[in-house]
């Protein structure tokens, strides 16, 4: 009955790790800056979100799930903000040239 | 069940220091600021398993603290090197 929560807590820790190596080896593969942005936005939105979607059931019902969920969102806004501002950096970058 | 978070927490810890390889590689500057943008996510990552595993809820106070200032980081880099753009455009012809 408790191990319920467990399985799930390692399927969804493993494929948020699997997602963060993932990213880091577009960040390395990849040949130019955009492509290598897309690899880094992947590796922050799914492997954050499917790690913090692991520890919901381990942390304490109502403020710790709250907190976890808003560490997540707030990763979520600026790690968009973020990948449209170097994007845009990039392409006047590339403009300049 | 802790054992298996610690884990985890170390292999993203591996994978994030090796993403760090772009910061020496470059070669522009807004690649070593994503290689820096992804230590700041895998940061956070870490520390949210490692709270998890030792059962230490204020770890996540941290986690969330360099979240803020991994988006800070990110959005002053480009500030500045947006400001640096402008200048070293007219500059390139001398007075």
């Amino acid at each position: 009955m408790t191990a319920v929560p467990y399985i799930f807590t390692v399927i969804a820790i493993s494929a948020g790790a699997f997602f963060f190596l993932a990213g880091t080896v577009g960040l390395l593969r990849f040949p130019d800056t955009l492509t290598r942005l897309h690899a880094l936005t992947k590796a922050d939105n799914l492997g954050l979100g499917l790690i913090v979607f692991g520890l919901l059931p381990l942390v304490e019902w109502p403020f710790g799930a709250f907190k976890l969920i808003s560490v997540w969102l707030l990763l979520q806004l600026s790690g968009s903000i973020v990948a449209q501002l170097i994007a845009n950096f990039v392409r006047r970058e590339e403009a300049h040239e | 069940m802790s054992s298996f978070l610690i884990g985890a927490a170390c292999f993203v810890l591996a994978a994030t220091a090796l993403g760090l390889l772009r910061i020496l590689r470059g070669p522009g500057d807004a690649d070593r600021m994503m290689a820096a943008q992804l230590l700041g996510t895998g940061g956070v990552a870490t520390l949210l398993l490692l709270a998890a595993a030792v059962q230490s809820p204020a770890i996540v106070d941290v986690a969330l603290l360099l979240a803020l200032l991994a988006a800070f980081a990110s959005v002053a880099f480009v500030n500045s090197a947006s400001h640096s753009q402008v200048k070293a455009s007219p500059a390139m012809d001398p007075p």
